[in-house]
């Protein structure tokens, strides 16, 4: 029996320490062993992006990370958008624009949608199409989702006034 | 009844509230299946046949049951024997052996994914190795997969029990083909006669499936005092409850269904795979089960819609009024019986008047996964034959395809084929819709570009609902639902109850409930929830307000007649409560005030809709670019529109990916090749457009906001409108399904018309 | 999946012996995009996983007047994201942003889909077409490797037991020159290549000419292939469609595609020809100092 490998890792802005086999992925232990199960498993081969997280910044598949891997770096999870009590604005525009039907890919799609607003704050419908092409929504036939991205936009770039 | 849309204005209905459950879907925080924690959790894995037909000559589970770590292991051996029985469900009898097999094979497997046997461990990881170490012998059995092919006299037999069932008679010899559905209206061969222009063309398509994002998941404990609780992904807690009760031969009242927030149906979580399994195992070590299916597993093991044969038959007078129709229609059944041949040949020619006509369908067995419904079943592919040759019979009439559809469109009072004639219906307005929208005013230019659209129908089903209420002493509501909810119905559900009481939809708190908690409610599909279980929850309103007019009388001291209600408030001469300030008195009229409703509305809602797409085509790569694309559609009424369009736009997504790029591709060994997001195409963000709606409403007469079902017919007409711009923009018909760029590349390089 | 020991390297040489004491049961893992992916599905073994991404030379990038050298592990992103690097090769960021869709592109590395060696690869008609050299360590020391001779077979290369790719030199991009690279795919986004053309091209000063061209194709073959004869055909050409048209035709002869879930041989053939055609247009139109966008 391999022995299980000690990881610490920084989610969500806190400081997080786990034990986990190497084959684990960082989508299993972030969902097993951290308990954060906002993070879903859709295909687990990295073509659907139901499991995108932030690592250092940059939009992964957790399904494709070994959680092995994340020792000393910093995880953002959509647990970790809303601040207290109040959603993040992305998270706010995807209620009131209905961006969401059966909800599974939200997480996915809006951790993507925070990685290019926080790179683009103003992005074209393409741009937002094109950046989004890794998550996969069965629903909603992506209508909604960009108007939703693009509503967040407005709306944060308001909030930064 | 006379719907309420014609009265008065609403103040809820047509709003377009934040959903109940929003706050924790955009959070993370919303538990679907494989989220769920348990005190004792354990991981089941499911091997699965690499063979797509072979018998099963023996299984040895010794080797995985000595892994260190491994629990406990299932097969047949351990499922009760269902041979010669029969259930009802709920939507008709099912034969319970087939529907055993399929779930754990018995002596046979029918398809390369068939479920064989389980494992049960505390790691994961464990409980895969330990299936990989189960010894199955098998003996090959040649396999067959398209449908034609499984129609032959000399082809590889799945059952030996299995007869044509045709016209009330049954055949003495086995067969692949389980039914032969026949309809018939007047007289075709004097229907033909009497037409100028006749098109016949023979149309193929490919099995597709639901594609929802979430896996098939389930979690079960067979608990020490003999109860099963499942928790479960599922389009219907209470039809999972029977079938599992059914699957395992204990008493329904044995099994508890908890229905998880789900992600995604279509109609492909409405079957039970792994509860049964999950139940067994956990029977076998007395710790709860949980069991996800993989993406491929989901694939190969659950239940695509079918792949196609038809011929489609249409003549028209030369001013443009169709005479005859005849229809051939051949559709996979996979592995086991019973497929969706029915609805297809009910909804071949349902668009139409039509004063002649003849559809045959063939339901087949044949070596794939045990069909199951997609959004529509059946539907979307007898439309894709039928609207080409519309499409082709209006060229050649030189008729604009609106007008022609206009012209025999089928309205109130018209007889479809099998029997029923429609009431109230909206299709002429979805058409009168279409032809006065931006998009078709708009005018398209370009070589290679090409304009197509395409009608749809769906009946929509009624069923059982039942929902129960709990008025609270702030004014707000409990409400328990017994729908399960696929894609926002709570808040649809909630926003019904709301206007019928006079209170906001904020002071609803809707619930899903489990099977213990909430009378038997039939499941989420059929395009029956914001209609039924709608209806439901104003029966259940009319219940409170009926209630609360007695507490208010209690209180005026007068009777129960002489209170009136406005808007939610309720009056007596110079008195009145608001609905809020009558629930705050409760306690000094006698205690709580809770209502319960259940219906069973007969019927179909009828939607309809049209579709209409601009494209593109690359002419030296055969891609297919969607340029533009609306979709028009009667709702009845629409209670919460943003779900309305949301619902045809996930439709319209879905049958823009099965025309151009999905499809289960074989190999001549009966496996699929595809069986991963992958090569399975469904469209990303950046392969459509906006997807405009435009939403109809001619009030449906049986429900009294006039709801009709809207979430099937979205995915009716796509291929049929991209195959006519297709041809518009190339001059080349597709009569095969997926217009695949290798397809269309053949197809424009051979010469015109496949 | 199977369990396996992990072990990060912070030296060359590090990995080197890892790799070297446990030969095939030992996989370097950069991005793990596809790795993680075959370890799963067992499509690939290993009882030891080394990642090499804190060994500085891998994950750093040089761009001078002499050329890039390019860590094997750099991910795809860090490229699209340098505007120099899209200036100077512009090839290589097609197929950067291209490789799976922004979640891949975080982690992947153009080294380490190249040594995936997937007749499909995105990076590797690109690689080609700039005459890459691929910057070898192993146990006998170090070695180079020209890009077009590093794939032997689909799935394999030229590494050796203990050996690792290091970096991937390009030569300097020049004035009057350009690269391109496009794929054919069903979809927009998300799928392997049916069929990939790189290019690239030499014009002489007035951009009349192609001086020089090196032409390569994906998933037409086991390995990706350099169109040694088609390149050097196009020497002294006129840098016009007809041209373009030619190379293309020549590229579909040799094409040797096979039948599979992705593409029929004669789809692909035809492919071949219409990716080449349009793939060395573009690179012509970089090189002549104008825009070319692959997505158009």
């Amino acid at each position: 029996m391999v022995r299980k490998t000690h990881v610490a890792t920084t989610i969500n802005g806190e400081p997080v320490e786990f034990l986990c086999e190497a084959r684990q992925s960082l989508l299993e232990v972030l969902r097993e062993t951290v308990g954060l199960t906002g993070s879903k498993e859709g295909c687990n081969n990295g073509n659907c992006g139901a499991c995108t997280v932030l690592l250092d910044g940059q939009p992964v598949d957790s399904c494709l990370v070994l959680a092995v891997e994340v020792d000393g770096a910093q995880i953002t999870t959509i647990e970790g958008l809303a601040k207290d009590s109040h959603l993040h604005p992305i998270q706010q525009c995807f209620l009131e624009d209905a961006a969401l039907q059966c909800g599974i890919c939200t997480p996915g799609f809006i951790m993507s949608a925070k990685a290019l607003l926080d790179r683009n704050p103003n992005p074209s419908e393409h741009a937002i199409r094109f950046q989004l092409a890794g998550n996969l929504c069965r629903c909603t036939g992506y209508d909604k989702i960009i108007r939703a991205v693009q509503d967040s936009a407005k709306r944060m770039a308001e909030q930064t006034k | 009844m006379t719907p309420k849309s014609e009265q008065k204005k609403f103040k809820v209905i047509g709003t377009r509230p934040i959903r109940h459950d929003g706050a924790d879907k955009v959070t993370g925080r919303a538990v679907y299946g494989a989220d769920l924690r348990l005190s004792g959790l354990v991981h089941g894995k499911i091997l699965r046949s690499p063979h797509a037909h072979a018998r099963v000559k023996s299984i040895d589970t010794s080797a995985a049951e000595k892994l260190p770590g491994v629990l406990a292991v299932a097969t047949r051996a351990d499922m009760p024997d269902l041979k010669d029985k029969i259930a009802d469900l709920g939507e008709g009898s099912v034969n319970l052996a087939h529907l055993g097999a399929n779930v754990l094979a018995h002596d046979k497997v029918y398809y390369k994914g068939h479920a064989v046997a389980a494992v049960a461990a505390a790691n994961p990881h464990v409980a895969e190795e330990a299936v990989k170490l189960i010894k199955v012998d098998y003996e090959v059995l040649p396999a067959v997969t398209w449908v034609m092919d499984a129609m032959k006299d000399d082809a590889p037999l799945l059952h030996s029990d299995v007869f044509t069932k045709s016209m009330g008679k049954k055949s003495s010899k086995p067969s692949n083909v389980p039914t032969h559905i026949h309809f018939e209206k007047g007289n075709i061969e004097e229907g033909f006669k009497a037409a100028d222009v006749i098109v016949q063309r023979e149309f193929k398509t490919a099995s597709v499936h639901q594609g929802y994002i979430e896996p098939h998941v389930s979690t079960a404990l067979w608990n020490q005092d003999g109860h099963v609780t499942v928790w479960t992904a599922t389009q219907g807690a209470f039809t999972a409850r029977a079938q599992t009760a059914e699957l395992l031969q204990i008493p329904v009242s044995q099994v508890t269904v908890v229905p998880c927030e789900i992600g995604g149906g279509f109609g492909g979580k409405i079957a039970v795979y792994l509860e049964p399994v999950a139940a067994m195992l956990s029977r076998k070590c007395g710790r709860p089960v949980k069991m996800v299916m993989t993406r491929e597993d989901v694939f190969e093991g659950t239940g695509p819609t079918p792949g196609s044969f038809m011929r489609v038959k249409l003549g028209a007078t030369k001013d443009g009024k169709l005479v005859a129709g005849e229809a051939w229609l051949a559709y996979d059944a996979g592995a086991f019986p019973s497929g969706v041949i029915g609805p297809g040949a009910m909804c071949v020619f349902s668009c139409y008047e039509l004063p002649h006509a003849k559809v045959d369908g063939y339901d087949v067995v044949n070596n794939k996964p045990k069909t199951q419904a997609y959004r529509a079943p059946g539907a979307t592919q007898a439309a894709f034959a039928c609207e080409t040759v519309i499409d082709e019979l209006a060229e050649k009439l030189k008729i604009d395809p609106i007008e022609f559809r206009l012209k025999n469109a089928a309205k109130e009072g018209t007889r479809r084929v099998d029997g029923p004639v429609y009431p109230r219906v909206g299709l002429v307005e979805t058409l009168e819709a279409a032809k006065s929208s931006p998009h078709w005013k708009s005018k398209l230019e370009g070589k290679y570009r090409g304009r197509g659209i395409a009608s749809g129908y769906w009946f929509n089903i009624g069923l059982k609902s039942s929902v129960a209420a709990n008025v609270n002493n702030d004014g707000t509501v409990s409400l328990i639902e017994g729908s399960t909810d696929i894609g926002g119905t709570r808040t649809s559900i909630a926003m019904q109850f709301a206007e019928t009481l006079g209170i906001t939809a904020e002071a609803v708190h809707p619930r899903v409930g489990d099977t213990d908690s909430v009378g038997y409610t039939d499941l989420t599909g059929g395009s029956r929830t914001t209609f039924a279980t709608g209806l439901a929850a104003h029966e259940v309103a009319l219940d409170i307000q009926r209630q609360m007019t007695e507490r208010a009388a209690i209180l005026w001291e007068c009777e129960a007649s002489q209170v009136q209600v406005e808007d939610g408030v309720y009056c007596h001469k110079d008195k009145k409560f608001t609905f809020a300030e009558l629930a705050g008195q409760l306690g000094h009229t006698g205690g709580p005030v809770v209502g319960r409703a259940t219906v069973s509305p007969e019927g179909a809602s009828n939607g309809f809709g049209t579709h209409m797409v601009d494209v593109e085509v690359d002419p030296d790569t055969a891609k297919v670019t969607i340029l533009r694309y609306t979709a028009i559609q009667d709702a009845g009424r629409a209670i919460h529109p943003s779900y309305v369009e949301g619902q045809m736009q996930g439709g319209a997504v879905q049958g823009i990916g099965w025309a151009l790029n999905e499809e289960y591709v074989y190999n001549d060994q009966g496996r699929m090749e595809n069986a991963s997001y992958l090569d399975y195409r469904m469209p990303t963000a950046l392969d459509v457009p906006a997807i405009e709606t435009i939403i109809v409403e001619v009030p449906n007469p049986a429900h009294p906001y006039g709801v009709r079902g809207v979430g099937e017919t979205p995915i009716i007409a796509p291929p049929a409108a991209i195959a006519n711009a297709i041809y518009a923009a190339t001059g080349v018909r597709m009569t095969e399904l997926p217009m695949s760029p290798p397809r269309l590349w053949a197809a424009m390089t051979k010469g015109k018309n496949t | 999946m199977k369990d396996f020991e992990f072990q990060t390297a912070t030296t060359v040489d590090e990995a080197v012996s890892l790799l070297a004491a446990r030969g095939d049961r030992a996989r370097v893992l950069t991005g793990g995009t596809d790795l993680i992916v075959q370890l799963r599905e067992n499509l690939r073994e290993a009882d030891l996983v080394v990642d090499v991404k804190k060994i500085p030379e891998l994950m750093e990038y040089r761009l001078t007047e002499q050329g890039l050298l390019l860590g094997a592990g750099v991910p795809c992103y860090r490229l699209y994201g340098d505007e120099a690097i899209c200036k100077a090769y512009p090839a290589l960021v097609d197929s950067a942003r291209i490789i799976g869709g922004w979640q891949i592109q975080s982690r992947a590395s153009i080294g380490g889909n190249l040594c995936n060696s997937s007749p499909a690869a995105d990076s590797v008609p690109t690689l080609i077409a700039y005459d890459v050299v691929c910057h070898i360590a192993g146990p006998e020391g170090r070695r180079t490797v020209p890009v077009a001779e590093f794939c032997t077979a689909p799935g394999r290369n030229v590494l050796k037991r203990g050996e690792l790719l290091t970096s991937l030199e390009f030569p300097a991009a020049g004035k009057h020159s350009s690269g391109a690279y496009l794929r054919f795919i069903p979809r927009n986004e998300m799928d392997i290549a049916v069929v990939g053309a790189g290019a690239w091209v030499q014009l002489d000063a007035k951009g009349e000419t192609i001086e020089r061209s090196r032409l390569a194709l994906a998933a037409v073959a086991p390995t990706p292939l350099f169109l040694a004869d088609a390149s050097a055909s196009l020497a002294g050409k006129p840098a016009t469609a007809e041209t373009f048209k030619q190379a293309g035709e020549m590229a579909s002869a040799i094409a040797k595609p096979i039948n599979d879930k992705r593409g029929t041989v004669e789809y692909r053939k035809h492919l071949a020809g219409v990716l080449v055609e349009r793939s060395l247009a573009g690179a012509v139109r970089r090189a002549r100092g104008e825009t070319w966008d692959p997505h158009e």
